[in-house]
């Protein structure tokens, strides 16, 4: 296909200040440097079907004989079980919650997208594949995100063939609405539940495969490590949070669809259950991990009420439709209510920075631009953190049955937890952490480096870029799941002799011995603090020092002090009871332990990244009013910069036994997107 | 037939089958609650009337002889079904609330099984006395009237006039009422005949089902008692 | 706030438990419930104390791990709502407050307040799916659903499988939760195929599990923090009574 320049959706482009030329240049140079994506040749539109062709196949009879492991069980996981046993392979699925049911896909409210373009507006798989990769901000792969657009029909198909109730209209036809600010309407939803209905979809497809037997269903047991037999993947270890049992699972491959890392903030959107503990394990074993500084942070979140706070709750965005972001223009107003706030006192700054695009910004810019307001000191509420989002235009113009109707349970959701009445004072919102757009490192197959080891849904990081667009997390999972690994799985599988692994082997033995060793560890510290106060401290720190925005004098702090709270939690923890039944504060040290380790690295990540790219805003690569795009006022002062000739690559990075970070690039090619600077002005 | 037959045993051992056992064999009794009444009644259109009506019963004893096993029948199935639900739904149950709390069960659903007990006691009582004439004489010449047909009449009289059998009769009523304000929508629930629209009125239904049958059935008597039926 | 909690205590599935009382202080108003318990772990933690084992995960109302039965009330007071949407301020100073787990003969305690709920996924697993193979789905326009059909589907396919309904039931009966999924798939044409098969396995099992049968009290759809409605039972019931008819003429 050749070059196309697609202008309809969302903001205006620019040719990036650096030539083409020169990008090409880099590119071509660099492009076989380590590590190696295997993304098949040809033109884009067909790369995924020339790849389908040229896969190994199993045969039927011979599938039975492979048996893979599936840690998770959310979209990625969950769908991906069940579609391998569908073809006949052995699945030992493995999930720490006390049902698949529970895995925290359930909690995306917003919808699906998928480039069926019933709605006649003008979709295309081009066109997903185009915002996909402008909304990633130039840092996601051109043939994985092309291959996910060409997928998403396929997922809306199979979820309806399920049962999953998607929105319809009068004519029982399928219902889409336009989402995160995009051009057209290819979001398919479920009220505000879409994420729930397709996890109990592939819940359901998973249950109705346990009951045939191809499934083997191991709930409340947590990997504890990935065992490798000559190098590749071939098992783990898993503590049954029950019985406190340790055990070795053998297996010819091995998937981790274990979801995202945002729990290392402590407060996140994110479950509390969530964590990094199976990537990070796997990067211990050597698989790299690319781009874990890709934060995306939502913008309308309940702000923080106290230091007890244990999570945060998102309120959907389509908030931003009819509510107005505001806070009082003088510091002196800040304590008043907002009702004795004058109209002319208000700093409508979303309206005032992106007169075009208003409260509809960006999830990036609209996260960054409250922070911004916050740390003028113009923040409300107890803690200073939080913006009012407004609806009392909307309720004049529109009568407050009209916002009931389109907003009702949101409202109820934020009077229940903050006791307030959001119809008759503005609701209170602060940006949090909600999704991670880095993650293990895998190929085109979904493979990692490590030989056998295959990577799903969040828990990768190969096609959100540096940010994702709204309602393509779900897409992504079940692409992976439904769609992807059977097909590439086969193209390791096929070289490798089943059922020659056995747990009796060494490398079970020896990995059982340090699980259990660490384990120990934790239990006879004895000392004064608990794993939440650790946590506490580390998640405060990082969301200080790398959450929103981030400067290197920032990041190098908190790389001097991460080992200082790590070193204090290995002498001062407190693991109360036994590791022979149940015991959350056990299953919470292991996860807390790693989360001390990878916040090292996430630094590391968004040290070395010296630009401003997506979910990874450095304070030294902003827009000045120097820069020709500010003066001929394509963009403002302060917006992301990006450097393409610098640093269109992937973070890999890989860690040695001693902990040593080494990192590899994989330069990314742009053959169908011209790379180009975001302007929401 | 053999496996209509297994069916009807699968059925049977569901916990959806025999309640829906329970909610038809209830249903027949409902039934027959509101024929036994309204043939009651006819004592206050005079002896002559309620006797005759009497004659006219027992000229059938095959219909009659029908009706009278089918009805025990009811009544014993639904008893014994209710008693194998209650053993299943305490054995489900397992350990109770320390703090025990109530939503909105009504006070007749959580008592069904005691109105219940109470009542078999009253059918027994009161067959016994109405129907095998157990220990006293309503079998004797004094109940023949002019037409030499049993005088009903004179018997309900003379029965009613005695006041603790008059209030055990109006306390098992209110019992059986109680019973019946859940019983009768509980009967559409488990048939699977009610919708959230329909339920408003099959619950009004129910209550004044239960009003009626209490209403009806008191009234004799308390007309007896009174003395306005002699 | 200061409270007085009365906490069921139970080592594991095969010991006693009984009621222990813990008094707390300085509780924040603004504190969900949970982090309220968050609160009294951290202090039973630093003190020596073993902290008390629930379940809970998303804390935003839709995994449906939380299952606290609080002063008698699966879930706590307050309509549509699950224990982690419950909040401190609900209560009053002085309060005393019972927490005990889901109780139900087919939900074994595992510790303390945390119960073993996998007796709904062996309910599922007996015929609460389509089954539609990936890959072999047909255009998702190509089958067009009534608006209404549809809405009622999404109704009954709300149930984030909590076990409340069963917790609040004096006969631990799973009628709702059965229905609910019986409603949502059979309501749909994808469903249709494997209708009759679906409402006699799921009650079968339903009943092998253990659960009790409904006496039509309405406890479930009181406490459901979802509002799935009573409704669906009633249709349960005509659906398998109709599946059993026809089993047996056919």
């Amino acid at each position: 296909m050749s070059q196309k320049v697609l202008d309809s959706s969302g903001p205006s482009l620019l040719q990036s200040p650096v030539s083409l030329k020169k990008i090409k240049e880099i590119t071509d140079k660099k492009i076989s440097s380590t590590p190696e994506s295997k993304i098949p040749s040809g033109p884009i539109d067909s790369k995924w079907e020339k790849h389908k062709m040229d896969s190994a196949l199993i045969n039927p009879a011979n599938r039975r004989k492979f048996t893979a492991i599936v840690v998770g069980s959310g979209l990625a996981g969950g769908s991906a079980a069940a579609t391998l046993s569908e073809l006949g392979y052995k699945v030992k699925c493995f999930c720490y919650q006390d049902s698949p049911r529970r895995a925290h896909s359930i909690a995306a409210q917003g919808g699906i997208n998928a480039a069926k373009n019933y709605q006649n507006d003008g979709d295309s798989v081009y066109r997903l594949f185009y915002d996909t990769i402008k909304g990633g901000d130039f840092r996601s792969r051109e043939a994985n995100v092309h291959r996910l657009a060409e997928v998403s029909t396929n997922i809306i198909d199979q979820c309806v063939a399920q049962g999953v109730p998607f929105a319809r209209e009068y004519g029982g036809l399928l219902d889409n609405r336009s989402f995160g600010g995009a051009q057209v309407k290819r979001t398919f939803y479920a009220r505000g539940q879409t994420g729930q209905q397709l996890l109990l979809g592939a819940y359901q497809a998973l249950q109705k495969e346990i009951s045939n037997g191809g499934v083997e269903m191991h709930p409340r047991t947590e990997m504890l490590d990935l065992v490798l037999v000559g190098g590749h993947a071939k098992g783990i270890i898993a503590r049954n949070m029950v019985t406190g049992e340790i055990t070795s699972h053998a297996a010819d491959c091995v998937i981790l669809a274990t979801g995202g890392y945002g729990n290392v903030f402590y407060l996140s959107t994110n479950a509390k259950g969530c964590n990094v503990m199976s990537a990070y394990r796997a990067h211990k074993k050597g698989a790299y991990f690319s781009n874990p500084c890709y934060t995306q942070i939502h913008p309308t979140c309940i702000p923080v009420s106290g230091d007890y706070q244990s999570k945060l709750t998102l309120m959907s965005e389509s908030l931003r439709n009819d509510g107005r972001i505001w806070v009082p223009k003088s510091p002196g107003d800040v304590g008043k209510a907002a009702s004795e706030i004058a109209e002319a006192d208000r700093d409508y700054y979303l309206e005032r920075k992106y007169p075009s695009f208003g409260n509809l910004a960006p999830r990036d810019i609209a996260s960054r631009s409250a922070k911004e307001v916050c740390d003028a000191g113009l923040g409300i509420g107890n803690s200073g953190l939080g913006v009012y989002l407004d609806f009392a235009d909307s309720i004049n113009q529109f009568g407050k049955d009209t916002i009931a109707s389109r907003y009702g349970n949101l409202f109820q959701m934020y009077e229940k937890i903050t006791g307030e009445d959001p119809y008759s004072q503005p609701m209170r919102i602060y940006p949090a952490v909600h999704y991670t757009m880095g993650g293990l490192w895998v190929d085109y197959n979904l493979m990692s480096n490590v030989p056998g080891l295959h990577v799903l849904g969040e828990a990768n990081f190969s096609d959100h870029g540096a940010n994702r667009l709204g309602a393509s997390a779900l897409m992504q999972g079940l692409a992976d799941g439904y769609f992807v690994i059977s097909a590439t799985l086969p193209n390791y599988l096929v070289n490798e002799s089943p059922g020659t692994i056995s747990t009796e082997m060494p490398e079970f033995r020896e990995a059982e011995e340090n699980v259990r060793t660490r384990i120990s560890k934790f239990l006879s510290i004895n000392g004064k603090r608990s794993v939440d106060s650790f946590h506490r401290e580390l998640g405060l720190l990082v969301w200080d020092k790398c959450g929103m925005s981030r400067n290197r004098s920032g990041l190098q702090e908190a790389l001097k002090k991460i080992p200082q709270i790590r070193e204090e939690f290995w002498d001062n923890l407190c693991v109360p009871g036994e590791s022979n039944n149940i015991n959350q504060e056990l299953e919470k040290a292991g996860r807390v332990a790693d989360f001390m380790d990878f916040a090292e690295l996430l630094c590391h990540d968004a040290l070395d990244r010296e630009e401003s790219c997506g979910g990874h805003f450095r304070e030294e690569y902003q827009f000045t009013k120097d820069d020709p795009e500010v003066a001929s006022g394509y963009t403002n002062e302060g917006e992301a910069k990006r450097r393409d000739d610098e640093y269109a690559y992937v973070a890999a990075w890989e860690r040695d036994d001693a902990g040593k970070l080494d990192l590899k690039k994989e330069w990314l090619k742009f053959e169908n997107v011209k790379l180009a600077t975001r302007s929401y002005k | 037939m053999n496996l209509t037959a297994n069916s009807f045993i699968k059925f049977y051992s569901s916990s959806i089958g025999k309640k829906v056992i329970v909610a038809i064999t209830g249903l027949a009794l409902i039934g027959f609650l509101l024929g036994h009444m309204v043939g009651n009644l006819k004592i206050f259109a005079g002896p002559e009337k309620i006797n005759s009506y009497a004659a006219w019963l027992h000229s059938m004893p095959l219909v009659l002889w029908g009706a009278r096993i089918g009805l025990l029948a009811c009544f014993f199935m639904h008893i014994f079904t209710t008693v194998m639900l209650v053993i299943q739904n305490r054995r489900s149950k397992g350990s109770r609330y320390v703090y025990q709390h109530t939503n909105k069960a009504s006070g007749a659903s959580r008592t069904m099984i005691w109105s219940g007990i109470i009542i078999i006691c009253f059918v027994i009582y009161h067959i016994l006395h109405f129907t095998v004439r157990f220990a006293n004489d309503y079998d004797s010449s004094a109940y023949i009237d002019t037409m030499g047909r049993h005088d009903v009449y004179k018997m309900l009289i003379d029965g009613f006039s005695w006041l603790p059998a008059s209030l055990f009769y109006i306390f098992s009523m209110a019992l059986l009422c109680w019973h019946l304000s859940h019983g009768f929508s509980s009967v559409f629930q488990t048939l699977g005949l009610r919708t959230d629209k329909t339920w408003g009125l099959i619950k009004a239904s129910g209550y004044a089902y239960s009003l009626i049958i209490f209403i009806g059935n008191c009234s004799i008597p308390v007309s007896i008692l009174a003395g306005w039926l002699t | 706030m200061n409270l007085t909690l009365k906490v069921w205590r139970q080592k594991d599935s095969d010991s006693k438990g009984k009621m222990e009382t813990y008094v707390v202080s300085d509780i924040p108003e603004e504190a969900s419930f949970l982090e309220m318990l968050d609160i009294v772990n951290n202090q039973l933690i630093e003190s020596g104390g073993d902290p008390i084992t629930f379940d809970h995960d998303c804390r935003e109302g839709i995994c449906g791990s939380c299952s606290l039965t609080i002063n008698g009330v699966p879930h706590g007071k307050g309509k549509g709502i699950t224990t982690c949407q419950l909040h401190m301020r609900k209560f009053s100073d002085g309060e005393t407050i019972y927490i005990e787990p889901f109780r139900a003969k087919p939900f074994p305690i595992l510790k303390d307040l945390m119960v073993d709920r996998s007796s709904f996924d062996r309910v599922i697993e007996s015929g609460g799916y389509v089954s539609v193979r990936t890959g072999s789905a047909v255009d998702a326009n190509s089958m067009p659903i009534e608006k209404d059909d549809a809405d009622t589907a999404f109704d009954a396919a709300t149930c984030i499988g909590c076990g409340a309904c069963v917790a609040s039931c004096k006969n631990a009966s799973a009628m709702l939760f059965v229905s609910a999924k019986v409603k949502h798939l059979n309501s749909l044409p994808q469903g249709a195929p494997e209708k009759t098969k679906r409402v006699v396995n799921m009650v079968n099992q339903m009943d092998k599990e253990g659960f009790g049968n409904c006496t039509n009290q309405y406890e479930c759809e009181a406490v459901c923090p979802k509002s799935i409605k009573a409704e669906f039972i009633s249709d349960l019931n005509r659906q398998y009574g109709t599946a059993i008819v026809k089993d047996a003429i056919s």
